[in-house]
């Protein structure tokens, strides 16, 4: 069978073609929405059109054979129209209100996880992990499932004082946005990377891979034809052996995630944050990482308790200061915590200001 | 197909109530030889707690250097099925609509060229196929491109822009991140499909301060909604949030971070030219409150994730532009943008990196910028200030 002949840079297809009907008539035209329950939100127009959203979770690794199901969901309900959200819900955009209950019924009945909409956890963010990319050093996919089953209700049902963002990254490139995350979970390796000399002198080019290094740990070894390494320097990034395979930074016994909390990307009340470091290390633990699930749960609802409404983690752990944060959650303060790398003397206290 | 390896570790992962990406992949392994092996793969790894992935290897379509990621496995003698593994971006429609009949065409096609495994979506925002071989790949781009679909962006190039919901289903975007995001992707075609960067350069559009898309944490160039002119209250709007048992001084007022908002139990005030167009008294109140008139988009510039030299959010550069199609000042400012960072970035440094080192006059000055107090926080503290020969006079 011939293909199809190839046309190249026509870029994606125009949206226009896949707004259902109601958004065509009221793009741009739209009033106010309602958080109807965790699940279902309604956005009404200037014209008094509706649409309604009803929002269920995806694994984001989805097969075809799921893709085509939730498509005769769609056709069902919504006119063949669905869309998918930058945090990998899939969106049904109901315009008829009567088949707003029906659809919510097939897809609970169907094992659809329905929420995430308004002041709760929303889908995780997050990376490729041993599925697909070389770099990992956790699988990403394995520790959402693991945290979501455990926070479940906190998707479907329970309030919290604001929106939780939760993310997962399998290394410290951070393909999905931790750096920014009420709290996530980041991999991390402890440990110096191991060369295979006698390898790196045939596929390595030497100044590329010494050039690689951010913090000028890597230097010739002649003697060798290859490189090394001064331990002081490095700080376990990996980007060496991205750019040099013989130059090895996996160590599947001392590899492990770190968990951050505080970040946030909107600009209400306070500007974007970066997250912050709670918890320097924990072993992976496949395939449910039971410790880091406990402790993202125990600092979500120790947010839970005490933070004001209204009040992002980020908010709440500033008002109440870093110290309180500590105390509050039963977290041990390490020599991680203290910054000894780039800007570390901003993260200093200046003050006799601080809290018992 | 029959069952191919036993998955104990992974099995544990269908239990639970939250949707388990096994079952996914066990889904598509029912079907494809590769999903199979992708299983058996992935189950060594939660075993040996490593990844088996080697470093992609140059692959792609002809013409392109960019939208597919080579991807080989390390052990292909155990797991043949994911010897070649490659991944493909496809260039996602702005604001991630779908019909289901261009979803179903899609899953055909991968279904016949590929393992039958998608990310929807990957998170630069492209719909990531996962898993087929470089034969195959000639063949998936025909069939892509002859039903309008293109190849997004990968490598030393610039990355498939996505953008919020905006204008689609969203009361609070001040611009049209759709069309923007439509237009922009569709100038630069060449730069996101030929490589020609010293590194990766994003562009993510959102509406509002709210940012649902992260652009001011994610994005190279991070335009983000705003306005100028006075919020709209409606007063009655206002009294029914208060009788509807809104704490309107302890939920609105007390949170505004400007303190420009009064509320004296029948009015809401505010000092419109203290607000900060934060959002959040417009997010809390949606039915009573409303962005001003005159819509608009602030620039930033130079967010990225921490490799190498340690996370960045992006600086405001442009405080207020009208954006309306074409978009052509935004467009000409891009590549004003690009020159700059193609004149002075090394290999694999990003362009918030080079502004870094480069310091911020010489890109402003550069782009045709002036310096505004909107771009700082405050002044510098040191008295170590560079004067031009043009500076002294
Ligand atoms: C297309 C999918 C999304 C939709 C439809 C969506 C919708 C919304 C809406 C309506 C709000 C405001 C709700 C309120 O305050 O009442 C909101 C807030 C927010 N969204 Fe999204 N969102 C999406 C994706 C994302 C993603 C991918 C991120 C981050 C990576 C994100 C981050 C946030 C944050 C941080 C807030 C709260 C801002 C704050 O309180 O500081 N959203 N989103
Ligand atoms: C040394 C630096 C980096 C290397 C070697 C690297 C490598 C990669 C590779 C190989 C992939 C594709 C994975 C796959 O589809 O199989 C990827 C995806 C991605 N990277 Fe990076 N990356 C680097 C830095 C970054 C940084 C700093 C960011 C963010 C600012 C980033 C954001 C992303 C995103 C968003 C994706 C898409 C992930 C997805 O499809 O879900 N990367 N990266
Ligand atoms: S975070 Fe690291 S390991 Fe994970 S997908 Fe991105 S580059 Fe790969
Ligand atoms: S892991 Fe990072 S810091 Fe360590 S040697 Fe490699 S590039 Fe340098
Ligand atoms: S960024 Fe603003 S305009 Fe865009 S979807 Fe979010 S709230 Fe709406
Ligand atoms: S937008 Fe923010 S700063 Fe402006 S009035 Fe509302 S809460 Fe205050």
């Amino acid at each position: 069978m011939s293909l199809p002949q190839r046309k190249t840079d026509i870029g994606p297809p125009h949206y226009k073609q896949f707004l259902p009907p109601v958004i065509q008539k009221n793009y741009g035209q739209w009033k106010y929405h309602e958080v109807l329950d965790p699940g279902t939100m309604v956005h009404v127009a200037e014209s008094g059109d509706k649409i309604y959203t009803v929002r269920v979770a995806s694994p984001r690794l989805l097969s075809t054979d799921t893709i085509r199901e939730i498509s005769d969901i769609a056709d069902k309900y919504c006119e063949g129209y669905l869309r998918f959200t930058s945090r990998n819900n899939i969106e049904f955009l109901v315009s008829d209100k009567s088949k707003v209950e029906p659809l919510k019924k097939e897809l609970k009945d169907k094992g659809y996880t329905v929420g995430g909409i308004g002041p709760r956890v929303s889908n995780v963010v997050h990376t490729q992990g041993w599925i697909h990319c070389h770099s990992a050093c956790t699988d990403a996919s394995g520790l959402v499932k693991a945290m979501m089953d455990e926070l479940y209700d906190y998707f479907t049902t329970k309030e919290l004082p604001n929106k939780v963002r939760l993310a997962v990254a399998c290394c410290v490139n951070m393909c999905g946005a931790v750096h920014c995350s009420d709290i996530a979970i980041v991999a991390v390796h402890r440990k110096v990377p191991t060369i295979d000399h006698g390898r790196l002198a045939n596929v390595c080019e030497i100044p590329t891979t010494i050039a690689s290094c951010p913090t000028h740990a890597i230097s010739p070894d002649p003697a060798k034809k290859s490189v090394k390494i001064n331990p002081d320097r490095c700080m376990y990034c990996g980007n060496c052996f991205t750019v040099c395979p013989p130059i090895d930074i996996h160590d599947p016994e001392n590899d492990g995630v770190a968990i951050v909390v505080g970040g946030k990307v909107g600009s209400l009340r306070s500007n974007p944050k970066f997250s912050k470091l709670a918890i320097p290390f924990f072993y992976n633990e496949p395939p449910r990482w039971p410790k880091v699930v406990a402790a993202v749960k125990n600092i979500l609802e120790t947010y839970a308790r005490h933070a004001k409404q209204h009040e992002r983690v980020g908010e709440w752990i500033e008002r109440i200061g870093w110290e309180k944060f500590f105390k509050l959650t039963g977290i041990e303060f390490t020599f991680q915590h203290i910054d000894d790398f780039k800007f570390a003397r901003e993260t200093f206290r200046t003050a006799a200001t601080f809290k018992w | 197909m029959s069952k191919k390896y036993d998955t104990p570790l992974l099995d544990e992962l269908e239990k639970g109530p939250w949707p388990s990406f096994v079952k996914e992949i066990k889904k598509a392994a029912k079907k494809s030889e590769r999903a199979a092996d992708e299983l058996g793969q992935v189950e060594k790894s939660y075993k040996t707690k490593r990844g088996y992935w080697k470093h992609g290897g140059i692959v792609g379509v002809l013409g392109y250097g960019s939208g597919v990621i080579g991807r080989y496995s390390s052990l292909p003698e155990e797991f043949p099925g994911v010897a070649h593994f490659h991944t493909v971006r496809i260039n996602q429609p702005s604001g991630w609509f779908y019909t289901t009949k261009a979803l179903r065409e899609m899953c055909d096609m991968w279904d016949k060229y590929g393992s039958g495994l998608t990310n929807m979506h990957g998170s630069t925002g492209d719909m990531i196929l996962l898993g087929t071989n470089t034969e195959s790949l000639e063949p998936i781009f025909a069939e892509f491109s002859s039903r309008g679909w293109d190849l997004g962006g990968s490598g030393s190039a610039m990355r498939t822009p996505s953008c919020c919901v905006g204008p689609g289903r969203c009361e609070w975007a001040n611009i049209d991140t759709l069309d923007i995001n439509y237009a922009l992707t569709q100038e630069f075609q060449d730069e996101l499909h030929r490589p020609s960067f010293a590194y990766k350069f994003k562009i993510k559009t959102a509406g509002c301060a709210v940012d649902c898309i992260a652009a001011i944490a994610r994005a190279d160039l991070s335009i983000i909604g705003t306005w100028k002119g006075d919020i709209k209250i409606d007063q009655a709007e206002v009294k029914n949030y208060a009788k509807n048992g809104m704490d309107i001084n302890a939920e609105i007022v007390d949170m505004c971070p400007t303190g420009c908002m009064s509320y004296d139990g029948k009015k809401l005030k505010i000092e419109d030219e203290d607000c900060n167009r934060c959002m959040h008294c417009i997010a809390k109140m949606t039915k009573a409150l409303r962005p001003g008139d005159e819509r608009g988009a602030t620039l930033l510039i130079g967010s990225k994730a921490p490799i190498v030299v340690g996370a960045m959010l992006s600086w405001v550069v442009v405080p207020f532009i009208k954006l309306e199609p074409p978009y052509q000042e935004l467009k000409d400012l891009i590549r004003k943008i690009l020159e700059w960072w193609d004149e002075n970035g090394k290999a694999r440094e990003r362009i918030g990196e080079v502004i870094e080192h480069k310091g911020m006059r010489s890109f402003l000055e550069y782009v045709g910028l002036p310096p505004v107090p909107q771009m700082i926080k405050e002044p510098r503290r040191d008295p170590f200030f560079f004067w031009a020969e043009k500076d002294l006079k």
